[in-house]
């Protein structure tokens, strides 16, 4: 157990610098550059430009900017926002809860929803509803999120007024039904792609066990299908749901990206897109290692997870 | 623990017939298959893969998919604990679930994959206890703790605790045999329970079973291909082929006299050491397709007996040869005469 975690500790820190390595290639092979917005200004001279872009380091080459970055980042040192010269942690600190309460809350969803959807899907094959999920799971996967997210704002806060149509929560309203309220629309447009997902892979996960023989032994016993199937088909059928979690993860960290601007939420997705477009590095290098680092932990949590609830799996 | 005196059989199956379904036409899997069993008695069930043999056991036990899905007619009759005698093919789910595993258990082939891998073997054993006897959990554990030291596994208490694939495929077997054996059954039906094991193993399962149902006076019904196995265990043997019974007698009668040539050709085929040169006897072709069943009866198309005139025109009827020895074959008589005259053997095949 003890030489796993270890292992995983390195593997992750390699990936870590790697994803660094490639995501800050990738930022600036992008046109323009910090310095566009300061152009700006009315009255900046070319000379004025250069001494700023020389005060930040950005007259140096590539690799040493990347060096200097990595050096300060492993003193602890994640840089401050060239937009407003605030601490990139505390920039994303400020972000990550909203975003985090997003991505809770349409897990929960899709994950519940998804696999009694597949439950049932499986149990009453080629019914009615089997039908029906199977066909509503095909639409959900090919609706992009954007035009969903847009539709329920026009349906639901538009015509019928029963949503508000972004934020986290009304100014001046610190109850938690607020906050709640808030978060219904963008944690169900958030979760549509999960819940198909979801659904189809519990759905084949649970006819691969349904015909194997402990589920003929289990009936053999006398039990009710009821047990039967919840103790011994769904234990088994959510062993892979397990892995897929983890391997869902990045996908939700997109969806977030996309859900967060529709609805203006306030959120790490936003952040991400606004600075962006600023060419603000520090903090968009920041949100990156930060996203990395949930996904790894996820997916490291989902491996340990699996091997709880897997006899069979031995970590080590 | 032994069952009062047998008073009539524990289990009495008549005129049972299952099909599948297949798109709109159904698919005759067994037909009009009868045979009782007596407390104590063992009856082995013996035939190729496809003979109908699994089906009439699954079938009896209600573990087929259910209507429409497949057609069970005929009765079933099992004598109860309380004196009554159900018919298990004509009562409601919910009362069939109750003596399922209850009064009628069965254990299967694999024991590799019979358990469950998530579940610990004491649990797995409790789970019918708790069920049909409303036990704890504490309780039942007790009691499947005793049940493993009973069909011969050691360290029981520390074996409740195991999972599935820490033990060997035997000691998997001896669980499902506890797991069966846990609420006291009047009939056990096995389901070539011995076919996925090493031949050491497989004679101390024969063994186990044995001793137990001599403890408990259970009737055992023993389906296998094995013709050693038969000898070693069954007081009858009923053959079936293609659906049907073709033989049933008698343990030695049938072993040793043979009326149907098809169960000549299996005891044949079992490979001996004592044979020169070391030819296997098989018996050639394959079992008919259910689909298209030949016009007269099932065997004939393999049989080296067979003539147009009596075994292509009809499906011949199961006829009693001698006191208790059925045969489904028009020819036995002629067939029994020529070996006396020490004419035809089976075919070799090498």
């Amino acid at each position: 157990m003890a030489s796993f975690l270890a292992g995983r500790m390195a593997q992750s820190l390699v990936l870590l610098v790697l994803v660094s390595i490639i995501g800050f290639a990738v930022l600036h092979l992008a046109p323009g550059g910090p310095m566009a917005q300061f152009a700006l200004v009315p009255g900046m001279s070319q000379a004025q430009l250069a001494a700023m872009s020389h005060a930040m380091g950005l007259d140096q080459p590539l690799p040493v900017q990347y060096w200097q970055w990595f050096g300060r980042l492993l003193a602890g040192d994640w840089g401050r926002s060239y937009r407003d010269s605030v601490p990139v942690l505390a920039v994303i600190a400020a972000r990550l809860p909203a975003t985090l309460e997003l991505m809770v809350a349409a897990v929960a969803l899709a994950v519940v929803t998804g696999v009694a959807v597949g439950i049932l899907g499986a149990v009453r094959r080629h019914s009615v509803f089997d039908a029906l999920s199977t066909a509503g799971a095909m639409a959900a996967l090919s609706i992009p999120t954007f035009w969903f997210g847009l539709v329920t704002i026009y349906v639901f806060s538009v015509k019928l007024g029963w949503l508000p149509s972004g934020n986290r929560s009304t100014p001046g309203d610190a109850s938690p039904w607020g906050y709640v309220h808030h978060l219904i629309a963008p944690a169900c447009v958030l979760a549509l792609v999960e819940v198909a997902v979801w659904s189809r892979y519990m759905r084949s996960a649970m006819l691969d066990v349904i015909d194997q023989d402990f589920v003929r032994t289990a009936r053999a016993k006398g039990l009710t299908e009821r047990r039967v199937i919840l103790h011994h088909v769904v234990r088994n059928a959510l062993l892979p749901m397990i892995t897929l979690a983890g391997l869902e993860l990045p996908t939700l960290l997109g969806g977030a990206l996309v859900t967060e601007t529709v609805f203006t939420w306030p959120g790490m997705g936003r952040l991400f897109l606004d600075s962006l477009g600023y060419r603000d590095y520090p903090v968009v290098m920041g949100i990156l290692m930060v996203s990395a680092l949930l996904v790894l932990l996820g997916s490291l949590l989902a491996d340990l997870l699996g091997a709880v609830a897997d006899p069979r799996i031995r970590l080590g | 623990m032994a069952r009062p005196a047998p008073t009539g059989p524990v289990l009495d199956v008549r005129g049972l017939s299952v099909g599948f379904a297949d798109g709109r036409a159904i698919v005759p899997a067994v037909h009009d298959v009868g045979f009782s069993l007596a407390a104590g008695e063992t009856l082995a069930l013996v035939g190729e893969s496809g003979s109908g043999k699994s089906v009439t056991s699954l079938a009896a036990m209600r573990l087929l998919p259910p209507a429409p899905r497949t057609r069970v007619t005929g009765s079933a009759l099992l004598r109860c604990r309380d004196g009554a005698v159900r018919d298990l093919l004509a009562l409601p789910d919910a009362a069939m679930r109750r003596l399922r595993g209850d009064e009628i258990a069965m254990i299967f082939q694999e024991p590799m994959t019979s358990l469950n891998p998530v579940h610990r073997i004491g649990d797995q054993i409790a789970e019918g206890l708790r069920f049909h006897r409303g036990l704890h959990r504490r309780d039942a554990l007790k009691r499947a703790e005793g049940l493993i030291e009973r069909v011969g596994i050691p360290d029981a208490a520390r074996r409740l605790r195991a999972y599935p694939h820490e033990l060997s495929g035997g000691m998997r077997q001896r669980v499902m045999i506890a797991m069966a054996l846990g609420c006291d059954p009047a009939v056990l039906i096995a389901d070539e329970p011995t076919t996925a094991l090493d031949v050491t193993v497989q004679a101390q399962i024969l063994d186990l079973l044995k001793g137990l149902q001599r403890e408990t006076g259970m009737g055992l019904v023993f389906i296998t291909h094995n013709l050693g196995v038969v000898a070693e265990i069954a007081d009858r043997v009923m053959v079936m082929y293609a659906g049907r019974i073709v033989e049933r007698g008698g343990v030695v009668p049938v072993m040793t006299e043979p009326l149907m040539p098809y169960t000549r050709g299996l005891i044949a085929s079992v490979p001996r050491l004592d044979l020169r040169g070391g030819d296997m006897v098989s018996i050639p072709g394959t079992v008919p397709d259910p689909r298209a069943p030949p016009p007269g009866c099932a065997f004939a198309p393999r049989c080296s007996h067979a003539l147009p005139d009596p075994c292509d025109a009809a499906m011949p009827a199961l006829d009693e040869a001698r006191a208790g020895h059925l045969v489904r074959c028009r020819r036995w008589d002629a067939i029994a005469a020529g070996d006396a005259r020490g004419a035809p053997v089976p075919e070799v095949v090498s």
